[in-house]
């Protein structure tokens, strides 16, 4: 029986949303709570050579004044080993909570001010006088490289993180370009953004000496790897002590992940107080601190044969990893997005060549999307220039190119030529819908009628693919994650037959609550009202790896259902005892089990009454209903889609006018449609972002200029049209849901259909190329040149 | 984001907003709708020891007509220039030029009076205020005068306001036709150019923001103009120092100061 998966069941947790009713970590007050304010470095790099605090100290209100002397030992740590290409182990340097001897990025923590109220503590912040000797400062990641840079860290050569290949012997890839028929080379650059989360991260530590225990409220979207992280690898503080509490949390698309040094900074000095203290981000801290996403500076080629057969693909980046490494900094320019390389096409062979590293800029990491979008675009801007340059159809060019149809159960999966192993895939699915809702031949049509009027009309493609629910554990441990990647959940049936499940996974968006329950209550027979779904509390759920990579569903919500199957299993022992009749004899469904070919059935709520009340109960069997599980996949899953842009370039002014977005994305099966596509609307309209608007921009001294809602383009409703998607469905094979998550797909797959048009619009002017986003200046530049 | 310590004084009419003024000197800031003081304070840009709130002030609120102007109440919002259909009437290009700030939470409270008095390089109302040939009428301890609006912007957020003044009315001749027309910066929508261009019995007249340090008359366009859009705006930046930014180059710019000129002026036929 399904009743509820498939449906578009409106989100339980909107009505406290958008009410403004939600709890978020700054709407919370502890008594005699203080609040902190930082001193942030205003140079990229810089030496301290002192920090006088006793003016701030002694200003009224003032609790404690801390500076890099105080915490000196405590820094964060990087959640992911990349080792260089010898074999050595990467350059991790220390991340101090607060600046020690240089600063190396604008907006570092310098020192921290507490204070009895906010006010006092933005005051006394003022106070602080820091004597800085500015050094010279790189913000590039080519620059960074280069002989004479500036050296971010003292002791780090070449300010190289390290270096990385993965794919297939250089050699061969080379020969392969060298001898192809034709090879399309491209130079860009993956621009840097700010990830922008509605709520700034806020954080309140709260030590009680009375028991010995922290209490740490955070906007994270995974509490316990940051309680694990925090106390194993920064404060050393006793983890059964430790109390992680992160309710609802308002967005994050990847830069809430992270282990912050604020978010140490405040626990360890809640216990050096005595008291909680409060820090929440304002905005321009949030431009200046999340961590951002992407910054690459390429050079791809591809080589095709004389039937426009791919023939190889070469890739050398730069990856720009910023001052320190975030916690996931490392995965994303290596496992997260050279393995995804062979994007949806029978390439032979790949070589991707990668260094990352050391800015005097902000920590880059994992960004809706994470290393893919980077990937996604360069494959797919490629063919979209290759079709233009060899005058063949960017859509019958991909169709020659694509990995055929394979369900991963009857045929096997795909194995790349870097490491991975899809899971199930029909990509010529997707676009033939994509093409037949933009009725592709009219579009032509007009396009060359709309041209002899003065019209610059053009249509890009995407066909993506993506890899989510990054796993199996044994395996990214062997890359170097330091973590594992699989999800726990609890289910515990009440006495009354209702159901709690505390998940590992984090809602901070996503609609868990609503989705989650869908599955629970079909897979149980039961109302989803009888469902509740508790996530966020490190006290209430046993543990958990939290919400990134599009796993939610795929990896959290398979260890709900490895729970589910055994209460089902244990209440087939008390319904046979209660039947009187064999075990093997029933089946379960619709909220009963039921004697096969008879009417005797017994309801799930008066099997879970007497789990808790075992007077008449089977011989052995320990009483109750309540199952933990962890779930470990046994391989990645891999969405994938096609996206078509359609554009009109104003020639006078070079604006791009996005006139239609079409969409037909393969997630595999669907819980709620409505939030699916939800996801998938917000993902475009990040991914267009990229396109058209945004970019975090650093001068030539490292300062950001872009450090605000006046200064970085943020797309709105206006800038878009209304978006037009349709899905398909290849399930997953390998997890009970046959899901594969959709988190990111929106972001990963449109943003080169957009610049692909662009260049369909102006490509006959004679313009190459033009770098993201393409503002209306580059165009116009790109056209008259 | 707190803003350093003031004293917040709310005034209820313009003669008690005058005797505050005059009371606490350059230590003071007029408070209307907030939009440019209130960030620029949050950001401990603006450090006013007191803040005089004039927003309230009904005197200042209201839009009527003489025989050959409008007047317009300082206070008055720029959703209420942007509605009114006395502005839409008799001045086009003013309700154009209102209706293209910000979004409708902005222009419900944004003044027009705070943004002349503001005079931000980029704000929309400069260009119509020129070209149009508005005066702006300002109070202070030594009386009330009215300032054409070819002398009121005098630079970068640099007015002929005296620091004990304030704006009160807006005179806005009636125009036969009139138009405003903008390139919005991406993410502030601020004009990165913004040209108005007012038809009357006397012809065609033309103020562009955005372009450089102060929005301007743009004379030399008017001279060439004679029905010819695209010559006459060739002359756009005559004269003028372009600036440049992150969004716009001053290239780019005064490339898209005569495209906007010449496509006001077609849209004015």
């Amino acid at each position: 029986m399904s009743n509820y998966i498939g449906k578009s069941v409106k989100r339980r947790e909107d009505d406290r949303f958008i009410t403004g009713k939600g709890t978020y970590t700054d709407d919370i007050s502890l008594p005699g709570m203080t609040h902190l304010a930082f001193v942030r470095s205003p140079y990229a790099h810089a030496k301290i050579k002192s920090i006088n605090t006793k003016a701030a100290t002694s200003h009224p209100g003032v609790v404690a004044v801390f500076t890099g002397e105080d915490c000196g030992n405590f820094g964060v740590p990087c959640g992911w080993q990349v080792n260089f290409k010898n074999g050595d182990t990467m350059k991790e340097p220390p991340h101090p909570l607060l600046a020690v001897g240089k600063a190396r990025h604008v907006g570092e923590n310098v020192a921290a001010v507490i204070a009895e109220t906010l006010q006092d503590a933005r005051d006394a912040a003022e106070l602080v006088e820091v004597d800085y000797e500015e050094l010279p400062a790189v913000t590039d990641a080519n620059a960074a490289i280069q002989a004479g840079a500036p050296l971010v860290h003292d002791d780090i050569p070449n300010n190289t993180v390290f270096d990385f290949e993965i794919g297939n012997p250089k050699p061969d890839v080379d020969a392969a370009i060298d001898s192809s028929s034709h090879v399309t080379k491209l130079n860009f650059r993956n621009q840097r953004l700010a990830p922008n989360a509605i709520e700034p991260r806020s954080y309140i530590a709260d030590y009680d000496v009375t028991v010995d225990k922290y209490t740490l409220y955070t906007s994270t979207q995974n509490p316990h790897l940051i309680r694990l992280l925090m106390c194993a690898f920064v404060l050393g503080l006793p983890e059964h002590k430790v109390r992680v509490i992160s309710k609802d949390v308002g967005g994050g698309f990847g830069s809430k992940i992270y282990h912050y040094t604020e978010e140490a900074l405040v626990t360890w000095a809640s216990k050096e107080i005595g008291r909680p203290i409060k820090w929440t981000s304002d905005r321009s801290e949030a431009f200046l601190t999340d961590a951002h996403g992407r910054d690459y500076v390429t050079t791809a080629e591809m080589g095709f044969d004389k039937d426009g057969k791919i023939t190889a693909l070469r890739v050398h980046s730069e990856a720009n990893l910023g001052a320190y490494l975030s916690t996931f900094s490392t995965a994303c320019p290596t496992y997260l997005h050279g393995t995804l390389a062979q994007g949806c096409y029978t390439t032979p062979l790949i070589n991707i060549d990668i260094t990352a590293t050391f800015t005097n800029t902000n920590p880059v990491d994992a960004y809706r999307g994470a290393g893919r979008p980077e990937m996604t675009y360069l494959i797919e801007h490629l063919m979209d220039t290759a079709a233009l340059e060899m005058k063949k159809d960017a859509a019958e060019l991909r169709k020659i190119n694509f990995i055929p149809a394979f369900d991963g159960v009857n045929e096997p999966g795909y194995q790349t030529q870097v490491a991975l192993q899809y899971d199930s895939g029909n990509y010529q699915a997707t676009l033939d819908r994509a093409l037949e809702m933009v009725d592709y031949d009219q579009f032509r049509k007009d396009q060359e009628a709309s041209r002899k009027n003065g019209k610059l009309l053009g249509i890009g493609f995407s066909t993506y693919i993506e890899a989510c629910g990054i796993a199996p554990s044994a395996v990214v441990g062997s890359l170097g994650a330091r973590a594992g990647l699989y999800e726990s959940a609890h289910v515990r049936v009440q006495p009354t037959g209702k159901v709690s499940v505390f998940t590992g996974s984090h809602s901070h968006g996503q609609g868990h609550e609503t989705s989650y329950a869908q599955f629970v209550a079909d897979k149980l027979g039961i109302p989803m009202e009888d469902v509740d779904i508790i996530h966020g509390d490190t006290n209430e759920v046993a543990f958990g790896m939290g919400t990134y990579g599009s796993r939610s569903l795929a990896v959290g919500g398979s260890a709900i259902i490895k729970s589910l199957d055994k209460i089902i299993e244990k209440g087939a022992k008390i319904a046979a005892h209660k039947l009187e009749a064999a075990e093997e004899d029933l089946e379960y469904g619709e909220g009963k089990w039921a004697v096969k070919g008879t009417d005797k059935s017994i309801a799930f709520g008066d099997v879970s009454l007497t789990a808790y009340v075992p007077h008449d109960y089977p011989e052995g069997l320990e009483p109750g209903l309540d199952f933990s599980s962890f779930y470990d996949p046994t391989n990645f899953t891999y969405p994938f889609g096609a996206h078509i842009a359609v554009v009109e370039v104003d020639k006078d002014t070079g604006k791009v006018d996005l006139k239609r977005f079409i969409a037909c994305d393969d997630v595999g099966n669907v819980i709620n449609p409505m939030i699916v596509d939800g996801q998938i609307h917000g993902g475009v309209a990040q991914g267009v972002g990229q396109a058209l608007l945004e970019g975090v921009a650093y001068d030539e001294n490292g300062q950001m200029i872009s450090g605000s809602y006046m200064d970085y383009a943020m797309p709105r409703a206006d800038d878009f049209p209304f978006f037009e998607t349709d899905r398909k469905v290849t399930p997953c094979p390998h997890n009970p849901l046959g899901v594969k998550g959709a988190g990111e797909a929106g972001t990963i797959g449109s943003t080169p259909a957009v610049a692909n048009a662009v260049m369909d619009a102006i490509s006959h002017l004679g313009v190459k190329d033009i770098q993201m986003p393409l503002t209306p200046e580059r165009v116009w530049r790109a056209m008259n040149t | 984001m707190i803003p350093a310590k003031f004293e917040y004084i709310k005034a209820s009419s313009v003669s008690e907003a005058l005797d505050l003024l005059a009371k606490h000197g350059d230590d003071a800031q007029l408070l209307a709708g907030g939009h440019s003081l209130v960030p620029a304070m949050k950001l401990r840009l603006n450090q006013p020891g007191a803040v005089i709130d004039i927003g309230k002030i009904e005197e200042l609120k209201n839009i009527s007509e003489d025989d050959n102007h409008l007047v317009i109440g300082a206070g008055c919002t720029h959703e209420q220039v942007a509605t009114s259909s006395l502005v839409k009437e008799n001045a086009k290009a003013l309700a154009q030029a209102a209706s293209s700030i910000g979004d409708l939470q902005v222009r419900n409270m944004g003044t027009i009076g705070g943004s002349l008095a503001h005079a931000d390089p980029a704000a929309d109302y400069p260009a119509v205020i020129l070209a149009t040939g508005a005066k702006i009428v300002v109070e202070g301890s030594s009386g009330k005068r009215a300032i054409d609006a070819a002398d009121f912007f005098q630079g970068i957020f640099t007015t002929a306001l005296e620091g004990n003044e304030m704006i009160t009315e807006v005179h806005v001749p009636k125009a036969e036709n009139g138009v405003y027309l903008k390139f919005s910066q991406p993410a502030s929508r601020f004009a990165v150019v913004g040209c108005a261009a007012i038809k009357n019995a006397n012809g065609v007249s033309v103020g562009l923001t955005g372009v450089t340090d102060t929005a301007y008359r743009a004379s030399a366009v008017e001279e060439a103009y004679n029905g010819d859009s695209k010559a006459a705006s060739e002359h756009a930046v005559d004269g003028v120092e372009v600036m440049g930014d992150h969004f716009a180059s001053a290239e780019y710019r005064s490339h898209l100061a005569k495209v906007f000129t010449e496509r006001a002026l077609n849209a004015l036929t």
